[in-house]
Protein backbone atom coordinates (compact mmCIF):
# COMPACT_ATOMS: atom_id res chain seq x y z
CA UNK A 1 0.00 0.00 0.00
CA UNK A 2 1.54 3.04 -0.88
CA UNK A 3 2.33 5.67 1.67
CA UNK A 4 0.51 9.15 2.57
CA UNK A 5 2.57 12.23 1.61
CA UNK A 6 3.37 13.72 5.31
CA UNK A 7 3.89 17.32 3.41
CA UNK A 8 3.23 19.58 0.01
CA UNK A 9 6.12 21.78 -1.07
CA UNK A 10 8.36 22.79 -3.78
CA UNK A 11 12.11 22.89 -4.41
CA UNK A 12 13.38 26.07 -5.04
CA UNK A 13 16.90 26.62 -7.06
CA UNK A 14 17.49 30.35 -7.38
CA UNK A 15 14.00 31.31 -9.43
CA UNK A 16 13.60 27.27 -10.71
CA UNK A 17 10.44 25.26 -8.66
CA UNK A 18 10.27 21.44 -8.31
CA UNK A 19 6.48 20.65 -6.69
CA UNK A 20 7.22 17.58 -4.42
CA UNK A 21 5.48 15.60 -2.13
CA UNK A 22 7.47 14.35 0.82
CA UNK A 23 7.13 11.05 2.64
CA UNK A 24 8.72 9.41 5.93
CA UNK A 25 11.45 6.70 4.66
CA UNK A 26 11.59 5.33 8.01
CA UNK A 27 9.06 2.91 8.98
CA UNK A 28 8.45 2.67 13.03
CA UNK A 29 8.51 -0.81 13.90
CA UNK A 30 9.00 -0.56 17.83
CA UNK A 31 6.84 -2.45 19.64
CA UNK A 32 4.42 -0.04 20.81
CA UNK A 33 2.84 -0.97 24.60
CA UNK A 34 -0.20 0.87 26.26
CA UNK A 35 0.05 1.62 29.94
CA UNK A 36 -3.16 -0.29 31.72
CA UNK A 37 -4.44 0.03 35.06
CA UNK A 38 -3.54 -2.89 36.71
CA UNK A 39 -6.68 -3.68 38.56
CA UNK A 40 -9.03 -3.81 35.46
CA UNK A 41 -6.69 -4.28 32.27
CA UNK A 42 -8.00 -0.89 30.59
CA UNK A 43 -6.25 1.86 28.74
CA UNK A 44 -5.41 5.11 31.40
CA UNK A 45 -5.32 8.62 30.39
CA UNK A 46 -2.72 11.08 31.26
CA UNK A 47 -3.35 14.81 33.28
CA UNK A 48 -0.70 17.15 34.57
CA UNK A 49 -1.19 17.67 38.52
CA UNK A 50 0.23 20.15 40.99
CA UNK A 51 2.58 17.44 43.02
CA UNK A 52 2.25 19.31 46.25
CA UNK A 53 -1.97 19.55 46.18
CA UNK A 54 -1.99 16.46 44.14
CA UNK A 55 -4.53 18.46 42.28
CA UNK A 56 -5.49 18.41 38.32
CA UNK A 57 -4.37 21.73 36.34
CA UNK A 58 -6.31 22.16 33.74
CA UNK A 59 -5.39 22.55 30.09
CA UNK A 60 -6.04 26.06 30.05
CA UNK A 61 -4.33 27.30 33.36
CA UNK A 62 -0.90 25.67 32.18
CA UNK A 63 2.13 28.01 31.29
CA UNK A 64 5.40 26.97 29.85
CA UNK A 65 8.45 28.24 31.31
CA UNK A 66 11.81 27.93 30.67
CA UNK A 67 14.06 26.99 33.59
CA UNK A 68 17.10 29.52 33.79
CA UNK A 69 18.24 28.70 37.35
CA UNK A 70 16.68 25.92 39.16
CA UNK A 71 13.03 27.27 40.63
CA UNK A 72 13.56 30.37 38.08
CA UNK A 73 11.37 30.43 35.20
CA UNK A 74 10.82 33.12 32.67
CA UNK A 75 7.56 32.30 31.30
CA UNK A 76 6.63 32.04 27.61
CA UNK A 77 2.97 33.16 26.81
CA UNK A 78 0.97 31.93 23.28
CA UNK A 79 1.90 35.13 22.51
CA UNK A 80 5.41 34.94 22.66
CA UNK A 81 5.00 31.43 21.42
CA UNK A 82 3.47 32.52 18.32
CA UNK A 83 5.46 35.43 17.39
CA UNK A 84 8.69 32.83 17.76
CA UNK A 85 6.94 30.56 15.13
CA UNK A 86 8.91 31.29 11.70
CA UNK A 87 6.41 32.07 9.01
CA UNK A 88 4.76 29.53 6.58
CA UNK A 89 6.18 28.76 3.84
CA UNK A 90 6.45 25.69 1.24
CA UNK A 91 9.89 26.11 -0.40
CA UNK A 92 12.39 23.99 0.23
CA UNK A 93 15.31 26.58 -0.72
CA UNK A 94 18.66 24.86 -2.34
CA UNK A 95 21.02 28.12 -2.19
CA UNK A 96 24.27 26.16 -2.35
CA UNK A 97 25.22 22.35 -3.47
CA UNK A 98 28.45 20.19 -1.78
CA UNK A 99 30.27 17.34 -3.28
CA UNK A 100 28.59 14.42 -1.25
CA UNK A 101 31.29 13.49 0.75
CA UNK A 102 31.81 16.59 2.29
CA UNK A 103 29.17 17.02 5.02
CA UNK A 104 30.24 14.20 7.67
CA UNK A 105 27.24 11.04 8.35
CA UNK A 106 27.27 12.38 12.05
CA UNK A 107 25.22 15.15 10.99
CA UNK A 108 22.53 12.95 9.27
CA UNK A 109 19.66 12.89 11.45
CA UNK A 110 16.42 11.41 9.82
CA UNK A 111 15.80 10.73 5.83
CA UNK A 112 12.51 11.67 4.17
CA UNK A 113 11.50 10.71 0.19
CA UNK A 114 10.79 13.30 -2.23
CA UNK A 115 7.90 12.24 -4.86
CA UNK A 116 6.82 13.93 -7.63
CA UNK A 117 4.00 16.25 -7.48
CA UNK A 118 2.04 17.63 -10.81
CA UNK A 119 4.44 15.65 -13.21
CA UNK A 120 7.67 14.00 -13.07
CA UNK A 121 9.67 15.29 -15.72
CA UNK A 122 11.29 18.43 -13.92
CA UNK A 123 11.53 15.94 -10.74
CA UNK A 124 13.75 13.41 -12.60
CA UNK A 125 15.89 15.43 -14.50
CA UNK A 126 16.66 17.30 -11.13
CA UNK A 127 17.76 13.87 -9.50
CA UNK A 128 19.72 12.92 -12.91
CA UNK A 129 21.49 16.32 -12.97
CA UNK A 130 22.56 15.48 -9.44
CA UNK A 131 23.68 12.23 -9.69
CA UNK A 132 25.59 12.97 -12.68
CA UNK A 133 27.46 15.69 -10.76
CA UNK A 134 27.61 13.80 -7.40
CA UNK A 135 26.48 16.97 -5.45
CA UNK A 136 23.72 17.28 -3.07
CA UNK A 137 22.03 20.78 -2.47
CA UNK A 138 21.69 22.28 1.30
CA UNK A 139 18.61 22.89 1.72
CA UNK A 140 16.81 24.86 4.36
CA UNK A 141 12.62 24.99 4.61
CA UNK A 142 9.82 25.36 7.08
CA UNK A 143 7.66 22.50 8.32
CA UNK A 144 4.46 22.49 10.53
CA UNK A 145 5.64 25.75 12.31
CA UNK A 146 9.53 24.97 12.94
CA UNK A 147 12.73 25.43 10.67
CA UNK A 148 14.53 22.40 8.86
CA UNK A 149 17.80 21.99 7.62
CA UNK A 150 18.87 19.43 5.80
CA UNK A 151 20.36 18.04 2.72
CA UNK A 152 18.98 17.12 -0.59
CA UNK A 153 20.69 14.22 -2.78
CA UNK A 154 19.87 11.56 -5.25
CA UNK A 155 20.28 8.14 -4.74
CA UNK A 156 18.84 5.72 -7.58
CA UNK A 157 16.58 7.53 -9.41
CA UNK A 158 14.99 9.39 -6.96
CA UNK A 159 15.17 12.40 -4.60
CA UNK A 160 16.03 12.31 -0.78
CA UNK A 161 15.65 14.62 1.56
CA UNK A 162 17.98 14.27 4.66
CA UNK A 163 17.11 16.29 8.16
CA UNK A 164 20.25 17.75 9.85
CA UNK A 165 21.27 17.91 13.38
CA UNK A 166 21.82 21.51 14.40
CA UNK A 167 25.44 23.20 14.48
CA UNK A 168 25.62 23.22 18.41
CA UNK A 169 23.83 19.53 18.93
CA UNK A 170 26.99 17.71 17.39
CA UNK A 171 30.30 17.17 18.89
CA UNK A 172 33.61 16.59 16.61
CA UNK A 173 36.27 14.47 17.50
CA UNK A 174 38.40 17.32 16.16
CA UNK A 175 38.03 19.10 19.59
CA UNK A 176 38.92 15.92 21.23
CA UNK A 177 42.40 14.92 22.23
CA UNK A 178 43.36 11.69 20.95
CA UNK A 179 43.19 8.80 23.61
CA UNK A 180 45.80 8.30 26.38
CA UNK A 181 48.76 4.98 26.24
CA UNK A 182 51.55 3.77 24.12
CA UNK A 183 50.89 3.46 20.27
CA UNK A 184 50.59 -0.19 19.47
CA UNK A 185 53.55 -2.35 18.14
CA UNK A 186 54.20 -3.39 14.86
CA UNK A 187 53.44 -7.33 15.65
CA UNK A 188 50.21 -5.88 17.14
CA UNK A 189 49.44 -3.95 13.70
CA UNK A 190 50.26 -6.83 11.42
CA UNK A 191 48.13 -9.38 13.63
CA UNK A 192 45.28 -6.85 13.83
CA UNK A 193 45.50 -5.84 10.13
CA UNK A 194 45.09 -9.59 9.10
CA UNK A 195 41.57 -9.57 11.80
CA UNK A 196 40.48 -7.06 9.99
CA UNK A 197 41.10 -8.28 6.64
CA UNK A 198 39.33 -11.33 7.09
CA UNK A 199 35.98 -9.76 8.61
CA UNK A 200 36.44 -7.49 5.68
CA UNK A 201 33.45 -7.72 3.23
CA UNK A 202 30.61 -5.25 1.72
CA UNK A 203 28.06 -3.93 3.43
CA UNK A 204 24.69 -5.25 3.36
CA UNK A 205 21.85 -4.49 5.56
CA UNK A 206 20.07 -7.58 4.74
CA UNK A 207 22.64 -9.48 6.98
CA UNK A 208 21.35 -8.24 10.55
CA UNK A 209 18.42 -8.21 12.18
CA UNK A 210 16.78 -6.99 15.47
CA UNK A 211 16.93 -10.17 17.70
CA UNK A 212 15.72 -8.59 20.48
CA UNK A 213 12.27 -6.89 18.54
CA UNK A 214 11.50 -10.40 16.96
CA UNK A 215 12.23 -12.61 20.39
CA UNK A 216 10.03 -9.90 22.08
CA UNK A 217 6.68 -10.12 19.13
CA UNK A 218 7.29 -13.98 19.48
CA UNK A 219 7.27 -13.64 23.05
CA UNK A 220 3.82 -11.67 22.95
CA UNK A 221 2.50 -13.23 19.55
CA UNK A 222 2.68 -16.68 22.15
CA UNK A 223 1.27 -14.99 25.35
CA UNK A 224 -1.58 -13.86 23.63
CA UNK A 225 -2.56 -17.67 22.40
CA UNK A 226 -1.89 -18.48 26.22
CA UNK A 227 1.54 -20.11 25.73
CA UNK A 228 4.07 -18.33 28.18
CA UNK A 229 7.11 -19.53 27.72
CA UNK A 230 9.79 -20.18 30.40
CA UNK A 231 12.13 -17.54 30.07
CA UNK A 232 16.27 -17.97 31.33
CA UNK A 233 17.89 -15.26 33.24
CA UNK A 234 19.72 -12.97 31.70
CA UNK A 235 23.45 -14.08 31.86
CA UNK A 236 26.59 -11.78 32.08
CA UNK A 237 29.77 -12.18 30.09
CA UNK A 238 32.91 -11.69 31.27
CA UNK A 239 36.41 -11.39 28.91
CA UNK A 240 40.50 -11.42 29.37
CA UNK A 241 42.00 -8.13 29.26
CA UNK A 242 45.32 -9.87 27.87
CA UNK A 243 45.40 -8.29 24.14
CA UNK A 244 48.02 -10.45 22.63
CA UNK A 245 46.22 -13.45 23.82
CA UNK A 246 42.68 -11.97 22.86
CA UNK A 247 44.14 -11.22 19.16
CA UNK A 248 45.71 -14.85 18.68
CA UNK A 249 42.70 -16.19 19.67
CA UNK A 250 40.36 -14.40 17.35
CA UNK A 251 42.47 -14.73 14.59
CA UNK A 252 42.75 -18.18 15.43
CA UNK A 253 38.65 -18.96 15.62
CA UNK A 254 38.41 -16.64 12.47
CA UNK A 255 40.54 -19.46 10.76
CA UNK A 256 38.80 -22.21 11.74
CA UNK A 257 35.73 -21.02 10.70
CA UNK A 258 37.21 -20.37 7.27
CA UNK A 259 37.96 -23.81 6.97
CA UNK A 260 35.04 -25.24 7.85
CA UNK A 261 32.96 -23.24 5.78
CA UNK B 1 37.05 -4.71 24.32
CA UNK B 2 35.17 -3.04 27.32
CA UNK B 3 34.88 0.47 26.43
CA UNK B 4 32.35 3.22 27.55
CA UNK B 5 30.09 4.83 25.66
CA UNK B 6 29.45 9.06 26.14
CA UNK B 7 26.68 10.53 23.35
CA UNK B 8 28.50 12.61 20.60
CA UNK B 9 25.69 15.02 20.39
CA UNK B 10 23.78 16.90 23.58
CA UNK B 11 20.61 18.21 22.82
CA UNK B 12 20.71 22.17 21.96
CA UNK B 13 16.87 22.45 21.63
CA UNK B 14 15.33 24.71 24.88
CA UNK B 15 12.73 22.81 26.49
CA UNK B 16 10.36 24.26 28.24
CA UNK B 17 8.18 23.43 31.38
CA UNK B 18 5.17 23.13 32.35
CA UNK B 19 3.89 24.93 35.10
CA UNK B 20 1.22 25.93 36.84
CA UNK B 21 -0.88 29.10 37.81
CA UNK B 22 1.84 30.09 40.18
CA UNK B 23 4.71 28.54 38.34
CA UNK B 24 5.08 25.49 40.08
CA UNK B 25 6.33 22.68 38.07
CA UNK B 26 3.57 20.15 37.12
CA UNK B 27 4.07 16.17 36.95
CA UNK B 28 2.20 14.57 34.70
CA UNK B 29 0.13 11.72 36.00
CA UNK B 30 -1.67 8.55 34.98
CA UNK B 31 -5.28 7.96 35.91
CA UNK B 32 -8.22 5.99 36.03
CA UNK B 33 -10.95 7.78 33.37
CA UNK B 34 -14.30 5.98 35.10
CA UNK B 35 -13.09 6.91 38.66
CA UNK B 36 -10.47 9.80 38.06
CA UNK B 37 -8.13 8.01 40.21
CA UNK B 38 -4.34 9.17 39.91
CA UNK B 39 -2.99 5.97 39.75
CA UNK B 40 1.03 5.36 40.62
CA UNK B 41 4.04 3.07 38.80
CA UNK B 42 2.97 0.02 40.86
CA UNK B 43 -0.68 0.39 40.01
CA UNK B 44 -0.25 0.17 36.44
CA UNK B 45 0.58 -2.47 34.14
CA UNK B 46 2.21 -2.36 30.13
CA UNK B 47 -0.21 -4.09 27.24
CA UNK B 48 0.30 -5.11 24.30
CA UNK B 49 -2.99 -4.42 21.93
CA UNK B 50 -3.90 -7.62 20.06
CA UNK B 51 -7.39 -6.78 19.63
CA UNK B 52 -9.87 -3.89 20.35
CA UNK B 53 -9.93 -3.82 24.41
CA UNK B 54 -7.86 -6.77 24.51
CA UNK B 55 -3.99 -6.29 26.05
CA UNK B 56 -1.46 -9.31 26.14
CA UNK B 57 0.21 -8.27 29.76
CA UNK B 58 4.23 -7.89 29.32
CA UNK B 59 5.81 -7.44 32.92
CA UNK B 60 9.42 -5.49 33.08
CA UNK B 61 10.62 -9.17 34.32
CA UNK B 62 9.76 -10.96 31.03
CA UNK B 63 11.13 -8.16 29.19
CA UNK B 64 14.38 -8.22 30.87
CA UNK B 65 14.82 -11.91 30.10
CA UNK B 66 14.05 -11.34 26.60
CA UNK B 67 16.60 -9.17 26.47
CA UNK B 68 20.32 -9.92 24.95
CA UNK B 69 23.31 -11.22 27.39
CA UNK B 70 24.54 -8.08 29.56
CA UNK B 71 28.02 -7.43 28.37
CA UNK B 72 29.73 -4.25 27.54
CA UNK B 73 31.60 -6.10 24.43
CA UNK B 74 31.40 -4.29 20.80
CA UNK B 75 30.67 -7.34 19.32
CA UNK B 76 32.51 -6.46 15.50
CA UNK B 77 30.70 -8.32 12.69
CA UNK B 78 32.69 -7.16 9.93
CA UNK B 79 34.56 -4.20 8.01
CA UNK B 80 33.36 -2.36 5.34
CA UNK B 81 34.85 0.24 3.09
CA UNK B 82 33.78 3.29 5.79
CA UNK B 83 32.22 5.57 3.14
CA UNK B 84 30.02 2.49 1.66
CA UNK B 85 27.51 2.48 4.15
CA UNK B 86 24.32 4.66 3.01
CA UNK B 87 23.50 7.15 5.34
CA UNK B 88 19.86 6.48 5.63
CA UNK B 89 21.07 4.17 8.08
CA UNK B 90 22.69 6.71 10.91
CA UNK B 91 20.82 7.58 13.58
CA UNK B 92 22.59 8.25 16.18
CA UNK B 93 26.10 9.09 17.32
CA UNK B 94 28.04 7.82 20.47
CA UNK B 95 32.40 8.72 21.29
CA UNK B 96 33.87 5.54 22.43
CA UNK B 97 36.23 5.89 24.60
CA UNK B 98 38.74 3.07 26.52
CA UNK B 99 37.66 1.38 29.56
CA UNK B 100 40.07 0.49 32.38
CA UNK B 101 42.82 -1.93 30.93
CA UNK B 102 41.70 -1.70 27.29
CA UNK B 103 43.96 1.38 25.91
CA UNK B 104 46.11 -0.29 24.50
CA UNK B 105 43.71 -2.73 21.86
CA UNK B 106 41.43 0.56 21.56
CA UNK B 107 44.50 2.65 20.02
CA UNK B 108 45.33 -0.81 17.82
CA UNK B 109 41.79 -0.92 16.51
CA UNK B 110 41.37 2.94 15.58
CA UNK B 111 44.75 2.97 13.97
CA UNK B 112 44.15 -0.04 12.07
CA UNK B 113 41.02 1.06 10.63
CA UNK B 114 42.54 4.61 10.22
CA UNK B 115 45.40 2.83 7.67
CA UNK B 116 42.53 0.92 5.97
CA UNK B 117 39.77 3.46 5.94
CA UNK B 118 37.31 0.53 6.68
CA UNK B 119 34.16 1.14 9.50
CA UNK B 120 33.53 -1.70 11.89
CA UNK B 121 29.81 -2.77 12.10
CA UNK B 122 29.12 -4.14 15.01
CA UNK B 123 26.20 -4.84 16.98
CA UNK B 124 26.41 -3.40 20.93
CA UNK B 125 24.32 -3.81 24.01
CA UNK B 126 22.99 -0.66 25.38
CA UNK B 127 20.08 -0.28 28.27
CA UNK B 128 19.01 -3.68 27.64
CA UNK B 129 18.30 -3.16 23.71
CA UNK B 130 20.87 -4.46 20.91
CA UNK B 131 22.09 -1.79 18.50
CA UNK B 132 23.41 -2.01 15.47
CA UNK B 133 26.14 0.45 14.65
CA UNK B 134 28.99 1.95 12.04
CA UNK B 135 31.97 2.00 14.02
CA UNK B 136 34.48 5.00 12.42
CA UNK B 137 38.11 5.86 13.05
CA UNK B 138 38.04 9.63 13.62
CA UNK B 139 41.22 11.59 14.47
CA UNK B 140 42.16 8.54 16.74
CA UNK B 141 38.54 8.16 18.24
CA UNK B 142 36.60 5.56 18.05
CA UNK B 143 32.60 6.58 16.86
CA UNK B 144 29.88 4.87 16.69
CA UNK B 145 26.47 5.67 14.76
CA UNK B 146 23.41 3.86 15.63
CA UNK B 147 21.90 2.73 12.67
CA UNK B 148 17.95 1.27 11.61
CA UNK B 149 17.66 -2.11 10.60
CA UNK B 150 16.93 -2.74 7.34
CA UNK B 151 13.19 -3.26 7.54
CA UNK B 152 13.01 0.13 9.01
CA UNK B 153 13.23 1.79 6.09
CA UNK B 154 11.01 2.03 3.41
CA UNK B 155 11.99 1.62 -0.41
CA UNK B 156 10.51 4.00 -3.58
CA UNK B 157 7.96 1.18 -4.10
CA UNK B 158 6.65 1.08 -0.26
CA UNK B 159 6.02 4.56 -0.72
CA UNK B 160 4.67 4.41 -4.30
CA UNK B 161 7.10 6.43 -6.18
CA UNK B 162 6.33 6.26 -10.02
CA UNK B 163 9.02 4.29 -11.88
CA UNK B 164 11.40 6.84 -13.66
CA UNK B 165 10.47 7.94 -17.36
CA UNK B 166 13.08 8.80 -19.51
CA UNK B 167 13.87 12.92 -19.18
CA UNK B 168 14.69 15.07 -22.06
CA UNK B 169 18.84 16.15 -22.27
CA UNK B 170 18.07 19.24 -22.01
CA UNK B 171 15.88 19.44 -18.83
CA UNK B 172 19.08 17.39 -17.26
CA UNK B 173 21.71 19.93 -18.46
CA UNK B 174 19.45 22.55 -17.26
CA UNK B 175 19.48 21.78 -13.85
CA UNK B 176 23.41 20.78 -14.33
CA UNK B 177 24.04 24.36 -15.15
CA UNK B 178 22.19 25.57 -12.33
CA UNK B 179 23.97 22.96 -9.36
CA UNK B 180 27.51 23.97 -11.07
CA UNK B 181 26.68 27.29 -10.63
CA UNK B 182 25.82 26.96 -6.57
CA UNK B 183 28.61 24.70 -6.25
CA UNK B 184 30.80 25.40 -3.37
CA UNK B 185 34.17 23.11 -2.12
CA UNK B 186 33.27 23.33 1.96
CA UNK B 187 30.37 23.71 3.90
CA UNK B 188 30.21 24.75 6.85
CA UNK B 189 28.23 23.90 9.75
CA UNK B 190 26.86 27.92 10.43
CA UNK B 191 24.43 26.67 8.28
CA UNK B 192 22.94 24.57 10.45
CA UNK B 193 22.18 26.96 13.25
CA UNK B 194 19.01 26.52 14.91
CA UNK B 195 17.64 29.62 14.58
CA UNK B 196 14.62 28.92 16.46
CA UNK B 197 16.16 28.29 19.60
CA UNK B 198 18.71 30.85 19.54
CA UNK B 199 15.44 33.38 18.85
CA UNK B 200 13.67 31.73 22.17
CA UNK B 201 16.90 32.19 24.02
CA UNK B 202 17.21 35.74 22.98
CA UNK B 203 13.69 36.46 23.69
CA UNK B 204 14.00 34.30 27.87
CA UNK B 205 17.00 36.92 28.41
CA UNK B 206 15.28 40.34 27.40
CA UNK B 207 11.95 39.33 29.50
CA UNK B 208 14.73 38.28 32.52
CA UNK B 209 16.50 41.76 32.15
CA UNK B 210 12.99 43.43 32.07
CA UNK B 211 11.85 41.36 34.73
CA UNK B 212 8.54 40.64 33.03
CA UNK B 213 6.99 37.05 33.47
CA UNK B 214 9.41 35.91 36.25
CA UNK B 215 8.54 33.35 38.74
CA UNK B 216 10.76 32.03 41.71
CA UNK B 217 9.43 28.93 43.37
CA UNK B 218 10.23 26.19 45.73
CA UNK B 219 11.20 23.21 43.98
CA UNK B 220 12.92 20.01 44.31
CA UNK B 221 11.95 19.17 40.71
CA UNK B 222 14.91 21.37 38.48
CA UNK B 223 16.17 20.02 35.12
CA UNK B 224 18.19 23.16 35.56
CA UNK B 225 21.62 20.87 35.21
CA UNK B 226 24.88 22.13 33.08
CA UNK B 227 26.84 19.35 32.18
CA UNK B 228 29.62 19.56 29.92
CA UNK B 229 30.21 16.78 27.63
CA UNK B 230 32.99 17.75 25.94
CA UNK B 231 35.13 18.28 29.79
CA UNK B 232 33.67 14.83 30.58
CA UNK B 233 34.90 13.23 27.00
CA UNK B 234 38.64 14.60 27.28
CA UNK B 235 39.19 12.88 30.89
CA UNK B 236 37.62 9.51 29.71
CA UNK B 237 39.84 9.62 26.61
CA UNK B 238 42.84 10.50 28.95
CA UNK B 239 41.99 7.86 31.21
CA UNK B 240 40.84 9.80 34.00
Amino acid sequence: MAARAIWKGQIKIGTTKVPVKLYSAVQDRTVRFNILDDRNKMRVKQHMVDPDSGDEVPTEEIQKGYEIEPGRFVILTAEDLEKLQPPASRDIEIEEFVDQDEISQQWFERPYYLGPDNGSQEYFALAEALKNQEKEGVAHWVMRNKYYSGVLRSIEDYLYLFTLKDAKEVISAKDLAKPAGAAPTQKELTMAKQLVEMLRGDFNAADYKDEYRDRVEKFIAQKAKGRAPRLQAVKTKRKSDDLNAALEKSLAALKKGKRAA
Amino acid sequence: MPVNLFPATRSNRASLRMLGPDGQPLARKYYAEKTGKDLDADEVVRGYAVDKNKYVVVTDEELERLQPEKTRDIDLKQFVPADSIPPLYFERGYFLTPAAGSQKAYKLLAETMNKSDLAGVATFVMRGKEYLVAIFSDNGILRAETMRFEDELRSPSDVGLPKKKDVPKAAVTKFEKLIKNKSKKRFSTKELADKQTDDLLKLVKQKQKKRVNVVKVETEDTNHKVIDLVQILKKSLAGK
